[in-house]
Formats: structure tokens, sequence, C-alpha cells
């Protein structure tokens, strides 16, 4: 199988973060300060990945701007002829900083939305103040000029927000908004009985979503993630294993996507053992799921392999105990129906039962 | 909003044109979103410098390229258009 040049890189500069979102996409085993990468490192790692084919790296974290060389990192990726993406709460940017990251070359900001009223997303945040800050920082974002797009993270507790989500995002001057319906990885699966929408609320936000989709045509671009414990067909995860996309861990462990590592037989490189081209186009961990000789018969002669690849590897792991299976998700598994019933169980669940996610002792 | 003659598009901050040098091709980057661009894509998009009219951009790609400028037209308002939709595209006027 011989694979493309990937597309997008999401560098996750450091697990720390202010806040304490209870669907946190980082892993239970948090980084610390001491395992990151240098500034050097991750200048290293951006031209690696431009020299293989990368047009756009997504800084990340937790929250980046935890990151003092944030600015220089924007600067090294610009020079590497990357466009530039920061992904951030918000938390940790000043109007100086914004400058400087302006003045660095960074082409574009994704705000985080926990909720859009303060009471919501403090809350769902862990941290008070959160919100009223996020909001100033918008505004400094609009006024020094950066393209933006919310990204708005929803789940039982926060639907109802959908619509004044969307204003909001009118309102502040961004072009685009993600509306992503929690993804039940990494934190979340810890929680999934406090977040999972009930059937309703994954209906009416699709409805939602396209109402708003024809009305905002040229305002305002709308991405949707779907509910996929309610969907008959799985997400297409990655575009497809190793085959768009790849992330860089904090400590410089480079990944198919960011829970790779809960699939156990793996091992994964980091930058310091091999070039990334090598990893990318080489290494056992992204060839494993690669292409389609690795799925079940029921995938492989499936119409519609290439459009969702089989699902995602690591819900597959979480749910079937089978990183090589069928994401449950699909109607066509065995296990979707026994998926759908503890996706209604888990919607009728309590909402005062969050975990938050925490750093592990020293 | 709809493409008028006297219309001035601009690439609006955060969308630009790259050369692609591992696929050796020009792509128009934007936030999440790559568009590769074939070489009339690509030379509409050339063009745009944010002072030039539609209707110059027309003339000067139908100077050029020796074509009927009806046909230029018609092609560059399906693109442009395509991209206001997207908000990766912005019109002055």
């Amino acid at each position: 199988m011989t694979a493309r040049p990937p597309l997008a890189m999401l560098a996750e500069l450091t697990h720390r973060c202010p806040l304490s979102c209870p669907y946190c996409s980082n892993p239970l085993d948090l980084l610390r300060k001491e395992a990151e990468l240098s500034t050097g490192d991750w200048a290293d790692a951006f031209r690696q990945a431009a020299d293989l084919g990368v047009l756009h790296v997504h800084l990340s974290g937790g929250e980046p701007a935890s990151r003092r060389d944030l600015e220089e990192l924007v600067v090294a990726a610009r020079q590497a002829g990357l466009y530039t993406n920061l992904i951030t709460s918000g938390i940790g940017l000043t109007e100086r900083r914004l400058k400087a990251l302006d003045e660095a070359g960074l082409d574009h900001v994704q705000l985080s939305l926990q909720g859009t009223d303060a009471a919501m997303a403090d809350r769902i945040g862990g941290y008070r103040g959160g919100f009223e800050r996020k909001m100033q920082v918008a505004e400094w974002i609009g006024a020094t000029g950066f393209p933006l797009t919310l990204n708005a993270v929803v789940h039982r507790q926060n639907l109802h927000q959908l619509p004044e989500a969307l204003d909001m995002a009118v309102r502040i001057g961004a072009r685009r908004i993600e509306v992503a319906i929690v993804q039940f990885h990494g934190w979340a699966m810890r929680n999934r009985a406090a977040l999972m929408p009930t059937r309703a609320q994954a209906e009416e936000a699709k409805r939602i979503v396209e109402e708003a989709r024809k009305r905002l045509l040229g305002t305002l671009v709308i991405d949707f993630v779907p509910a996929d414990y309610h969907e008959e067909y799985p997400k297409s995860c990655m575009g497809g294993w190793g085959s768009t996309g790849l992330n860089i861990a904090p400590d410089g462990t480079v990944l198919p996507c960011h829970a790779a590592q809960t699939i156990p037989h793996l091992s994964f490189d980091t930058v310091h053992d091999r070039p990334l081209r090598e990893i990318w186009y080489d290494s056992a961990a992204f060839n494993a799921y690669r292409g389609d000789d690795w799925m079940p018969e029921l995938c492989r002669t499936c119409d519609r392999k290439h459009i969702d690849h089989g699902g995602c590897r690591c819900q597959a792991l979480a749910l079937a105990g089978d990183a090589g299976a069928t994401d449950p998700v699909c109607a066509k598994s065995p296990l979707h129906a026994g998926l759908r019933a503890k996706a209604e169980a888990f919607a009728a669940g309590p909402d005062d039962n969050l975990t938050y996610r925490t750093l592990p002792p020293a | 909003m709809s493409i008028t003659p006297a219309s001035v598009p601009v690439l609006p901050r955060g969308v630009r044109l790259h050369h692609d040098r591992v696929r050796d091709t020009w792509v128009l980057l934007a936030p999440e979103r790559a568009i590769r661009l074939d070489p009339v894509g690509h030379a509409v998009l050339a063009e745009i410098d944010g002072t030039r009219s539609f209707a110059t951009i027309v003339a000067t790609l139908a100077g050029k390229y020796d074509a009927p400028p009806e046909r230029i037209a018609e092609d560059s308002r399906g693109l442009l258009t395509g991209l206001l939709n997207r908000r990766m595209l912005e019109l002055t006027e």
C-alpha cells in the first residue's frame, strides 16, 4: 500500500492548560512540562513536516499559550512554509501577545467555546472567569485582524445554547464555526453519562445546523461533527488512518491520531528516534490500519469502505475490544444495537457528575 | 452577494495562494481548507490584487490567453462565487 503525503499536522505543544474540560481529548496520562519538546525540536519537526507535504499545522495543546515560546514557534512554522492555525481557549493570550503572534505571521485563530454564558462555560471549563476573559480575547483577536473560527463543543448540557453560539459567531465576526458534538475518547469516556446527548438533541442539532447553513451562506461557514453514538454510519476518522494527517504529542511522539496511544499493541516512534518521513511511510504503527487490507470482511466488502474507512480504530478498541473491528457505530456492526441502548442509557444519566481532567500527582 | 463587473474581489486575510512544492501544484490555503487549483483556477486567482475589478480581470485574462471574454467571465464567476460562499473571498464593491 503506497501512502500519499500528509496534508495536516496537529502539534500538541503542551498538555498544560488552565481549563479542565471533562471532554478533553488529551490522554488520561498527561505529560508534564519537563517532558515537552524544545523550541528547536519543534522547529525541526515543522521543517520535516513541510518537506513531507504538510500544508497546515494546527498549534494546539493543552493550551498552546502556556508555551512561552509560542511566538517563536509560529515564526518557525511560517519559515518552514506552513499555514499556521492556533487552537486556543484564549486563556493566556494578552493584547500584547496577540500583536506578537501577528508579527510572527500567525494565519488564523480557532477559539474554543465551552458555553455561551459564564455560568455554563466556567462550569464546563472548570475555570472561573474564563468566559469573561475569552470574550475579551475574542475582541482583541478581531481588533488584531486575525480570521477567527469558533469551536463550540456541545453535549447534552449545553446543546440548547447552539442557536446562541451561531448568533455569537456572527456577532463577533467569525468566518467559521465548528459545531462539534463531544466525541467519546480520552477524558470524555469518563463522562459519558454526564455528556451524552439525547437522541432528540442529536436530531435537533442537525436540523439547526442545516437551517443555519442556508440562512448564513456567505456569512458563516459551519462545520459539524454529529453525535456519532446516535448515527447509522461511523465517522471517517482522520479521513482514514495514516492517510491525511498526523499528530505530534508534547514529548515528540508521532501519532496517527490523538487517541492512538490507547491501542496497546502499537508502539510509536518519537521525532528523536527517526525522521518524520520514515515514521509516516515506514513505521508499523502508521501502516497498521492504512488502506483496507486490515479490514474485517464486513468492511472490506462494504460499498462505504472508502467513505468512512471502517470508522474509528480507537473507538473500535474501546467499544468492541478490538482496534481492527468495525466501529460499533456502524449499523452493520453486530454491536450496533447494544451501543444504541448504551447511548440511550448514558443520555438519561445525571448532569452533576463531571470528572474534570487533572494532572497526575508529581 | 453576487459578482458584478464592477466588483473588486480580494482574498481576505488568512486565505492565500501557495505553491505546493511536494505535489507540484498551486493550492489556495484557508482555515482548515486547502483547495488544489488547476491552471485555470490559478490564473484567475493570481489576477486578484484587491484593486482591479472583475471586468478588468476578465479582460486581462481574455487578452493573455486569447480566449472569449464571455467564457472566461462564466468560468471565473463560478469559481469566485464558490469561494465567496465559503468565506474565502470578499468583494470590496
